[in-house]
């Protein structure tokens, strides 16, 4: 079993993300530490790109500001090795094709499992792509995340059938960033998911309160929040770390 | 001809997009294989393109230019006699079209110069469907002409203030927003990029000024030019004056990239010269890059070309060599378009006027009975003000 199903295993799931660099390298170890400290049982690094076509604006800008900080994918790698010195949850990279293409995939792939990283989210790979990077991940044993839209309809069944670690399951339309109300069928897209792998399946983009949070626990088997934790690592910079912690366990403290 | 796999051109291509808008690209894709040999669709498009916008364009042959570079004749293919004053136009109806077959009610573009948003609002307008362009904020400034145009044209004109502010940020926020709002939205690529089935779309849509070139030049001339040269940034109108031409080796195919201040400065879009293969926008090809894999903030005087790709069918014909890429600096640019005003009383768009800058380059060079094409993209008044800067006039009121 792939350390990531372990994530799943004690009741659902809460996986924060956090863009790395954003202020600097060392806030965001100290947020990651946080957020595993106050329940996260999964957790999503974001490699800043230049120009993240799924993000919102809450996380574009958050892209630009760890980029003009300067970090780089080597140094993100370093920063992992350091975090798994007392992090035991799993760990899994969300970034753009381009990042991990740029990097040479095997190289790549080397280098998560070297550091100790499990997974891999990339959004402008689709099913119809993935065998760019799937046989390099599948050696190295770095699970490719797969995503599911509200638009995948007849799509669904294929994706879930060959998914590994968990799938993504996109709550709205659009890109990420908090909303009000979710609209999306997610119940019948979860059935579907259900009837086609026995994989566990997370629900993310537009989540921010501690109701959605527990509305979405109650469909699936894990909540991801990314968009109000960047928000308040703008907000409060080098300072964010206890106010992530913070944040995460009001997240978390309703699970049952 | 040369998609080994689907959406693919050798290595380039593909469809590297979020799962959001796979569905959408699959519906376009179903639907264009559906209606591109339809005989009404084609009817009524080719109305469209000879009653509306002025097909066929005119194939000229430059004679002042000709006789003051003593060597090949040249001939322009004068795109920019297009109604709406470029090549834009020919890819716009067809996708306008093909979206009214589908029942889409909206159509969203990216814009550089504004050339492709003008076509696009022009198209709505026509169409009677609501028009929404993404347009760099540097752009709307650098082209507050067709800002204007647009606006004038009933379509809602957003300034992108993400990362450069110039056209890949707009492609960016154009791909956003076509996630939000798929439904009745159809995303009017403007350029031989993005995601299959675009960059075969957009070429079939283009593909008939290489048709016509081919047609035009065997009545004038008897036989087929020598050298077809074309701007690229996406490369729409390059790919459509290659297209009918790949199949005939003794034709030499020239792109022109823009070079900005130099190949060898930071300034820069020339993506064939300078790029690496990379995967953005939907896309494999060559992206401008740094060693990381993120995207480089490219310059150019022309915001038409001002983008850090190229669309892969290029990348591909310059892979195997069938299609040669060469930069042309802002200066060489900048004197083609002042040259081409004042020899042959013609203003091209600072975008074509990358392609005549090569011409006068290589036309001295060949012998008198060698012929060279030459594609006018698009017309130049929309520039006026930024190369009177350039030159250090101010000519704003």
């Amino acid at each position: 079993m792939s350390n990531i199903r372990k994530a799943f295993e004690n009741g659902k799931a809460f996986i924060p993300f956090i863009t790395c660099g954003d202020p600097d390298l060392e806030t965001t170890k100290a947020c990651v530490r946080e957020m595993v400290k106050n329940g996260a049982t999964l957790v999503e690094l974001g490699i800043p790109f230049s120009d993240p076509t799924a993000e919102g604006p809450v996380i574009q800008e958050a892209n630009e500001r760890a980029l003009a900080g300067g970090v780089t994918t080597g140094r993100i790698f370093e920063m992992v090795k350091q975090l798994r010195q007392d992090v035991t949850v799993p760990m899994v990279f969300m970034t753009y094709a381009n990042v991990v293409f740029s990097y040479g995939a095997e190289r790549f792939v080397t280098a998560c499992r070297e550091t100790g990283m499990d997974g891999l989210i990339l959004p402008d790979l689709p099913y119809e792509e993935k065998d760019e990077f799937l046989p390099v991940c599948r050696e190295g044993g770095i699970d490719l995340i797969s995503l599911i839209a509200p638009t995948s309809e007849d799509r669904i069944a294929m994706i879930a059938r060959e998914a590994e670690g968990f799938l993504y399951i996109v709550s709205s339309l659009g890109v990420t960033g908090e909303r009000r109300e979710i609209t999306t069928d997610l119940s019948s897209i979860v059935k579907t998911v259900r009837e086609n792998t026995d994989i566990p399946c997370a629900i993310g983009f537009g989540i921010s309160t501690p109701e959605q949070a527990e509305a979405m626990r109650k469909l699936a088997d894990g909540v991801i929040v990314g968009s109000a934790i960047v928000r308040l690592v703008k907000e409060f910079g080098k300072n964010a770390p206890s106010e992530v912690g913070a944040y995460v366990r009001s997240m978390t403290e309703r699970q049952p | 001809m040369m998609e080994a796999k689907k959406g693919r051109f050798g290595i380039h291509g593909g469809q590297y997009i979020p799962e959001t808008l796979m569905n959408a690209v699959i519906e376009l894709e179903e639907a264009y294989a559906h209606w591109k040999d339809d005989p009404d669709f084609n009817r009524e498009l080719n109305d469209l393109l000879n009653e509306y916008a002025g097909r066929p364009s005119r194939l000229y042959y430059a004679e002042k230019m000709t006789k003051d570079l003593g060597g090949a004749r040249i001939y322009l293919k004068r795109e920019d006699l297009n109604h709406t004053g470029a090549h834009k136009i020919n890819n716009v109806l067809g996708q306008a079209l093909l979206a009214k077959k589908m029942g889409k009610t909206r159509l969203i573009a990216e814009t550089g110069a504004g050339q492709h948003g003008v076509a696009t609002a022009t198209a709505a307008a026509l169409m009677g469907m609501e028009c929404v362009v993404f347009m760099g904020e540097e752009d709307t400034r650098r082209q507050a002409l067709n800002v204007y145009r647009m606006r004038l044209l009933g379509a809602e004109v957003i300034p992108v203030k993400t990362g450069t502010a110039t056209l890949k940020d707009a492609v960016s926020e154009a791909m956003r927003e076509w996630t939000k709002r798929i439904s009745d939205t159809h995303y009017c690529l403007g350029s031989v990029m993005g995601p299959h089935p675009f960059p075969t779309i957009v070429r079939d849509f283009q593909a008939v000024i290489s048709k016509e070139i081919k047609a035009q030049m065997l009545e004038k001339e008897g036989r087929l030019p020598d050298a077809v040269i074309a701007c690229v940034g996406g490369g729409s109108n390059a790919i459509g004056s290659f297209y009918h031409f790949i199949g005939d080796p003794s034709v030499r195919l020239i792109g022109c990239e823009a070079a900005g201040r130099g190949v060898d400065t930071f300034e820069t879009a020339a993506t064939i010269a300078t790029g690496r293969l990379g995967i953005f926008h939907g896309m494999k090809s060559y992206f401008c890059q740094d060693d990381f894999g993120q995207i480089a903030p490219v310059y150019s005087i022309s915001a038409g070309l001002d983008y850090p790709g190229v669309g892969p069918e290029h990348a591909h014909l310059h892979d195997t060599g069938r299609a040669e890429y060469v930069p042309v600096t802002d200066e060489e640019a900048v004197c083609a378009f002042e040259y081409l005003a004042k020899t042959e009383g013609i203003i091209p768009a600072i975008e074509s006027a990358h392609a005549v800058a090569h011409a006068m380059k290589i036309a001295p060079g060949l012998a008198k009975d060698q012929i060279i094409v030459v594609t006018l993209s698009g017309r130049g008044d929309k520039d006026c003000a930024s190369i009177a800067k350039y030159r250090g006039e101010d000519i704003h009121e």
